[in-house]
């Protein structure tokens, strides 16, 4: 069993009892909700007669379903269904007093997007909303977690969650990244090496000089994918670019707090000591632009590599392969690079960040969208969006040819009008390449960085985007 | 407040052998599906892409496995999103328990949230359950969470379970909302301790 690390720390000091069960009943620091999976944990509460005893701890946006254009973000909604699940969350979060930034207060967003950018994700929490890419904050130092509805429930009733506790794995990445290869390349190559189920049972402490050297944004792209690899969370311990981060945000502590909170922050890092119940360790110089071929986060491959055969995976990795050259209509032994695209989407919680945006549009500066290719970028939040606009990234992408839309996760899901068509294949720096992800029952998904989606854009094939740099 | 906890010790009736690694939550219910704020008729729409596309074969189509109770698959069942929607849509359309040779980590907890357990047991296990049952569908299949095994005709198959959850349905106490809200004291005092809840 792990000791010392900062999982254990974290989980120690949130351990409120043990339930008869023998799971762990563990304090939420920080809960974030949204439309999609809280309406029926208040619909629950109310059936119960709950109250919320910390409602100050809950803060509460919309995302999944908002419109991406700017005429169909009007109220009500079009699709009236989406305009229930508003409707809902507004309510609830009036009943109970809860914290809402609705679209047009400019702070509205991808819920892992604006909690940080708030301030409000912290080092040392326990963070969880019932959205499974809740990983993403433990870039932080936060112990973050997915959640079920019926646990949404659960922590607006108690402020507490019955949780069994993980394994550590620490996932050391050491060296410098070549150019052109990004940390969404560093997570989907640890994907592909550790597998989709690696992590079950895990939590992934990420360590080593590269993580060290990363900004707190590729921090959170490399955690967000976490759950990707069957982590259920992934945090990076707190140093000095967590903390110039976090300075000066609304939520961050101020004045003589600022200065108790950092020594905090710094306390709860693993100790050298730390005991692990496994390590894995990569190096940096081995990641390439990495690109999904087939149906499941971990079946990537270097831009520059062959589609694998049958013969060349592992026994168990045969099966879902031979369902994604079907699915995908890739050949085995086939160059993904080449490969030809319809749709070009950056954005989502995993991508959707200025920094992102900036790399992204160093591809597309100058260059042109290829025609019949549609590309668009989203950014993550209402206020990403005002930074990109105040260093001129929209006219970037515009006079390139992309649309430039409103913030919310767009096709990363396609719960909103955003959607691939028939068997459309989309280059997209979103996480999820599931069979029907991106709203079409046989669309095709090719996960990549944003620079890469950038790259597939202006020249309208998966393309090594070191060749445009 | 009303509970709605019961004993979950042994689960039985006809099996649904769904064969498939990595099976994602967003083909359990595609993401269209999530624009609700009931869980009420999910249980229609459970698999809804994939039975299209089989156009009647699909497993959960097929009229032999029509009222089944035990659904029976393969590696990393359940994986991807968060959405409760996917376990509630399974059992909304009639499965009482699920053998699998994995599972997803937060698929798993939000079945055990809502009552549905779900064990695992070896590859060849699972797959001589699942043949058991193709090959005699009417046949009952008996989960038992005392003993941990699964049984069909003469087949038993040895099946496991993390404790805790096992000891939350043997108690019936899985569904852990009234437990956590009786311990406002506790929960006071955790917070407390918390410097971070100080400074905001
Ligand atoms: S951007 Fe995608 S993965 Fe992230 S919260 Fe939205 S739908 Fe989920």
């Amino acid at each position: 069993m792990s000791q010392g690390t900062l999982f254990d720390k974290v989980w120690d000091l949130h351990t409120v009892a043990t339930l008869p069960s023998g799971q762990t009943q563990l304090f939420v620091g920080l809960h974030l909700i949204h439309e999609v999976t809280s309406p029926q944990a208040f619909a629950m509460l109310r059936e119960r007669g709950l109250k919320v005893p910390f409602p100050q701890r809950t803060v509460a946006t919309v995302d999944h379903i908002v419109p991406t254009q700017l005429q169909q973000r009007q109220r009500p909604f079009i699709d009236s269904l989406a305009e229930d699940m508003i409707v809902a969350l507004e309510q609830s979060c009036q009943e109970f007093g809860i914290r809402f930034y609705n679209i047009g207060s400019g702070k509205q967003g991808i819920v892992h997007v604006i909690a940080p950018e708030q301030g409000l994700t912290q080092p040392g929490m326990t963070i969880a909303c019932g959205d499974s890419h809740t990983s993403t904050h433990g870039a932080f130092g936060a112990i973050s977690f997915g959640i079920g509805t019926s646990q949404v429930r659960d922590v607006l009733a108690s402020q507490t969650l019955a949780m069994t506790k993980p394994k550590v794995r620490r996932v050391e990445v050491n060296g410098d990244l070549r150019p052109g290869v990004y940390a969404k390349d560093v997570v989907l190559h640890i994907i592909r090496k550790l597998g989709v189920k690696g992590g079950v049972g895990y939590a992934y402490e990420y360590a080593g000089t590269t993580f060290e050297a990363m900004s707190m944004e590729e921090r959170m792209t490399v955690c967000n994918m976490s759950i990707e690899g069957g982590a259920r969370c992934g945090y990076v311990n707190p140093d000095p670019i967590t903390f110039d981060y976090l300075q000066g945000r609304e939520f961050a502590p101020k004045g003589a707090d600022w200065d108790a909170a950092v020594a905090w922050w710094t306390s709860v890092r693993s100790d050298a000591d730390a005991e692990y119940d496994d390590v894995v360790v990569f190096d940096a110089a081995d990641i390439e632009p990495t690109v999904t071929w087939g149906i499941t986060p971990g079946q990537g491959i270097g831009v520059t590599e062959t589609i694998p055969t049958v013969d060349e995976l592992d026994e168990g990795d045969r099966s879902i392969a031979k369902e994604a050259y079907d699915y995908m209509q890739l050949a085995p032994g086939q160059a993904i690079a080449g490969t030809k695209v319809d749709v070009c989407f950056i954005g989502s919680c995993t991508n959707g960040r200025i920094s992102d945006l900036r790399e992204a549009a160093k591809v597309a500066q100058g260059r042109q969208v290829v025609e019949g290719i549609t590309a668009f970028v989203v950014p993550g939040s209402e206020s990403v969006k005002q930074a990109a606009e105040a260093e001129g990234l929209h006219e970037i992408f515009k006079a390139a040819g992309f649309e430039w839309r409103e913030a919310g996760c767009s096709m990363c899901l396609a719960m909103n009008p955003d959607k691939l068509q028939g068997n459309q294949i989309s280059a997209s720096s979103s996480n999820r390449n599931f069979k029907g992800r991106q709203g079409s029952a046989s669309g095709r998904t090719l996960l990549m960085s944003p620079a890469m989606v950038a790259a597939a854009a202006v020249t309208g094939t998966v393309t090594d985007v070191r060749e445009l740099l | 407040m009303s509970e709605i906890n019961s004993q979950v010790q042994r689960v039985s009736g006809t099996g649904l052998p769904l064969r498939g690694d990595d099976i994602d939550t967003d083909r359990i219910i595609p993401a269209r599906f999530l624009r609700c704020v009931t869980f009420d008729g999910l249980g229609e729409y459970a698999f809804v892409d994939d039975r299209t596309q089989l156009n009647g074969e699909h497993p959960f189509d097929q009229a032999q496995y029509q009222g089944a109770k035990l659904l029976v698959v393969n590696r990393n069942f359940g994986c991807g999103s968060s959405r409760e929607h996917a376990p509630q849509a399974i059992a909304r359309w009639g499965i009482g328990a699920i053998v699998g040779e994995s599972f997803a980590e937060i698929f798993f907890s939000n079945c055990v949230a809502i009552g549905i357990p779900c064990v695992t047991a070896s590859h060849e296990d699972v797959l001589a359950l699942q043949g058991a049952i193709e090959a005699n569908p009417s046949a009952s299949v008996s989960l038992d969470l005392v003993n941990l095994t699964a049984a069909i005709g003469d087949l038993t198959i040895t099946v496991t379970m993390k404790e805790g959850p096992r000891q939350a349905f043997l108690s019936g106490m899985w569904d852990s909302c009234g437990q956590l809200v009786s311990q406002g004291e506790a929960v006071q005092a955790t917070a407390g301790r918390l410097p971070y809840l100080a400074w905001a």
